[in-house]
């Protein structure tokens, strides 16, 4: 076993052993402690706790990623996904709070009189979580069997087994307490080594700074117009320029906030602070814990991809010498060429690698070999690359002898993971980094858990199966609920359905347009009735799986799809991932039109909405 | 109007004032305006890249802050704290 192993042995598994004695301390003795942690958690600790439940593997491993191929245009993801939280701070979480219950089909049911509404919510919270956490099932196996190099079936289970400790055990309770202690793992995992290469290339060891500085041993030229200029000699967009739609990365943003704003496993956080005004600050001291990560998060994408296209093309464009010698290419790109996340091919035999855009020449010859192995549509496959073809041919790059993109894959996860080994960090920090991705996923996946356990038990089995049962049965029903749907999750890692990767979409999708316009007209529109938010959440959700489903297929089978993928077919250039807010729309008006032909709410249920409104008088921990 | 409807309307004018920075930031600076603002720089960013990539996300942070610093103040004054 090489040095690097053990190095990383040890670091993953002390981060384990932490987990575990954490897990035995806070071990959940009722519902409240199960559910919400006893209403008990100091605003800062809930902030970092939300973060590390909200910083799953993708934002992670995958973001960094989006980010170096995307440029700009993956700012979508950047504003979505912490602009929600002032959503989430201004808009819900200080009335849910007061409000005092444990879950948000419970809200949903109670503001709604209407049990109608919580099952609505009930599935729409079970279909978001558990899609995403097959994401983060999918996470640790990568991780485990990138790092530790054990088989990916090996790593999932020992993943399930220590979330099955922690969150039977603790509950709510166990999991934000192991929470606090993964985000301290994982910050510490993705700012070390960005720091780090922020000094090699600036000599800013701030990673934000160092992103709008000058580069070191260039008299005052600037990273960020070096990166442009180097993509744009090889033929890409500038990255820091737009290659979308205005409107679609618009509303992409806009759904990704909503949605944001309205995952399950993200509002129930905020049940677990003392006050009223708590939840208020801790919605901040969420975002600072999550806007360090997500401020480094962009060093670490155009750094990376000034690194990469360096190593690639260390000379000038067109000169023989100008590109790296297939021969002696970095170790570290021969190893992660195993894991099959990089690949190269020496298209025209010159011994070296190009890195370039072709004119979409490469991917029509991967849309031929595809069409030609599946039995797909060959002749349009080979017309389209016919004409990509004809269009390389008159680019300067056929001039120089290139032959097409030689670098065949470079998966986005690369950015995070092979960074530190690109920079020539020590093995600590590569080690370090495989236990953060780890403590991301786990943390993110202990939190989904919880919101799909508490959400059966204590909506499906006490709120409307069996009403009697006391304290002591539901939280047993809890705990079973718990590993059950660790089980499910596991099992859909390890088999993942076709659609595995088309959760973001999904569960944004369903976030975005179902739950968070019910509850936030829950309390801000005292006259909003059951019959209008139960019709607005069907119309949304309807409409926003009918726009997904419409591109992708029904039930993600692909064959299925009423027409193709693309912007060309889009209904006004919006892709379907973008599509939750215009979902959000419907919900509102439909909501807005129903409630106005039909009878107002009953007067316990308005003085409810008036009482949620002022933050006198939220108790501790109630059950009914 | 009563004192609850008061404090409520006080929160709602602050609620719409914090979501109009929200938006200005975001949707603004960062997306409908960049073009315009990357003109501008702030050192070796572009103004607009620098708010779609940097600033949005500090300012979203001071303003849920800022948010619940007035919030706390308008509980006061209406006399609905918590106990």
């Amino acid at each position: 076993m090489s040095n690097l192993m053990i190095t990383t042995y040890l670091v993953v598994g002390a981060t384990f052993a932490l987990y575990l004695y954490i897990a035995l301390k806070s071990r959940a003795k009722n519902t409240g402690e199960f559910y919400v942690a006893g209403k008990g958690i100091h605003p800062v600790l809930n902030g970092m706790a939300t973060g590390a439940d909200w910083m799953s593997a993708a934002s992670f491993i995958s973001m960094a990623g989006m980010l170096a191929m995307g440029g700009y245009d993956a700012s979508a993801y950047l504003m979505g996904w912490t602009g929600g939280y002032c959503l989430l701070a201004m808009l819900l979480a200080p009335y849910l709070r007061k409000y005092g219950k444990f879950t948000v089909p419970e809200f949903i049911g109670d503001r709604f009189y209407s049990q109608t509404a919580r099952l609505v919510a009930i599935i729409c919270l079970i279909v978001a979580s558990l899609t995403y956490v097959i994401g983060q099932m999918k996470g640790i196996g990568v991780a485990f069997s990138r790092f530790l190099e054990l088989p990916f079936e090996v790593g999932l289970l020992v993943g399930m087994a220590i979330v099955f400790v922690y969150a039977v055990l603790g509950g709510m309770k166990g999991v934000t307490y192991t929470q606090i202690a993964q985000y301290v793992v994982l910050i510490f995992a993705y700012t070390v080594p960005a720091v780090f290469i922020s000094i090699q290339l600036t000599g800013n060891p701030i990673p934000q700074l160092g992103l709008g500085s000058t580069l070191s041993g260039t008299d005052g030229v600037y990273l960020l117009d070096k990166l442009d200029k180097v993509v744009v000699d090889l033929g890409f967009t500038a990255y820091t320029s737009q290659k979308g739609s205005t409107l679609d990365i618009f509303l992409l943003t806009m759904s990704l906030m909503i949605g944001t704003a309205g995952l399950p496993h993200v509002i129930t956080r905020f049940f677990t602070v003392p006050k009223v005004k708590d939840a208020r600050s801790s919605a901040g001291w969420a975002l600072v814990f999550i806007a360090i990560l997500y401020t480094t998060a962009p060093a670490v994408g155009a750094m990376a991809r000034l690194n990469l296209t360096k190593t690639i093309q260390p000379g000038e464009i067109g000169a023989p010498e100008g590109n790296l010698v297939a021969e002696e290419r970095p170790q570290w790109m021969k190893n992660w060429e195993k894991t099959g996340l990089l690949g190269f091919e020496d298209k025209n035999g010159d011994g070296r690698i190009q890195y370039y855009s072709d004119s979409g020449l490469s991917a029509a010859e991967a849309a031929l070999a595809k069409a030609l192995k599946e039995g797909g549509d060959s002749t349009a496959a080979q017309a389209k690359l016919d004409t990509a073809a004809a269009k390389h041919a008159e680019s300067k790059f056929a001039g120089f002898g290139w032959q097409g993109n030689e670098m065949t894959k470079v998966d986005n996860d690369i950015m995070v993971l092979a960074n530190p080994e690109i920079a020539r960090l020590p093995n600590w920090v590569i080690a370090l980094v495989a236990a953060g991705g780890i403590a991301a996923a786990l943390s993110t996946a202990a939190g989904l858990l919880l919101a799909i356990s508490s959400s059966i038990s204590h909506d499906l089995l006490k709120g409307m199966l069996a009403k009697n049962i006391d304290d002591k049965t539901e939280l047993l029903y809890g705990r079973v609920a718990m590993g059950g749907a660790i089980i499910v999750a596991g099992y859909l890692g390890l088999n993942p359905p076709g659609f595995a990767a088309q959760v973001v979409a999904l569960a944004f999708g369903l976030a975005a347009s179902s739950i968070f316009p019910a509850i936030m007209m829950g309390i801000f529109v005292k006259r909003m009735n059951s019959a209008g938010a139960i019709c607005g959440m069907l119309a949304g959700l309807g409409s926003t799986l009918l726009y997904i489903f419409w591109y992708k297929g029904f039930m993600f089978i692909a064959s299925t799809a009423m027409a193709p993928d693309n912007a060309a077919n889009w209904l006004l250039g919006i892709s379907p991932g973008s599509f939750g807010a215009v979902g959000a729309l419907i919900n509102f008006i439909v909501a807005f039109a129903v409630s106005s032909i039909t009878k107002a709410p009953p007067e316990h249920i308005q003085h409810l909405v008036e009482d949620i409104r002022v933050p006198m008088g939220a108790g501790a921990a109630q059950s009914h | 109007m009563n004192n609850a409807q008061r404090y409520w309307q006080a929160n709602i004018r602050l609620v719409i004032g914090c979501l109009f920075v929200w938006f200005f930031v975001s949707f603004g600076c960062g997306i409908l305006f960049v073009d315009q603002l990357n003109v501008f720089r702030l050192g070796g960013y572009q103004l607009g890249f620098w708010f779609a990539q940097q600033g949005s996300i500090y300012i979203f942070v001071a303003l849920i802050f800022f948010y619940a610093w007035r919030m706390n103040q308008l509980d006061r004054k209406f006399n609905v704290e918590e106990a």
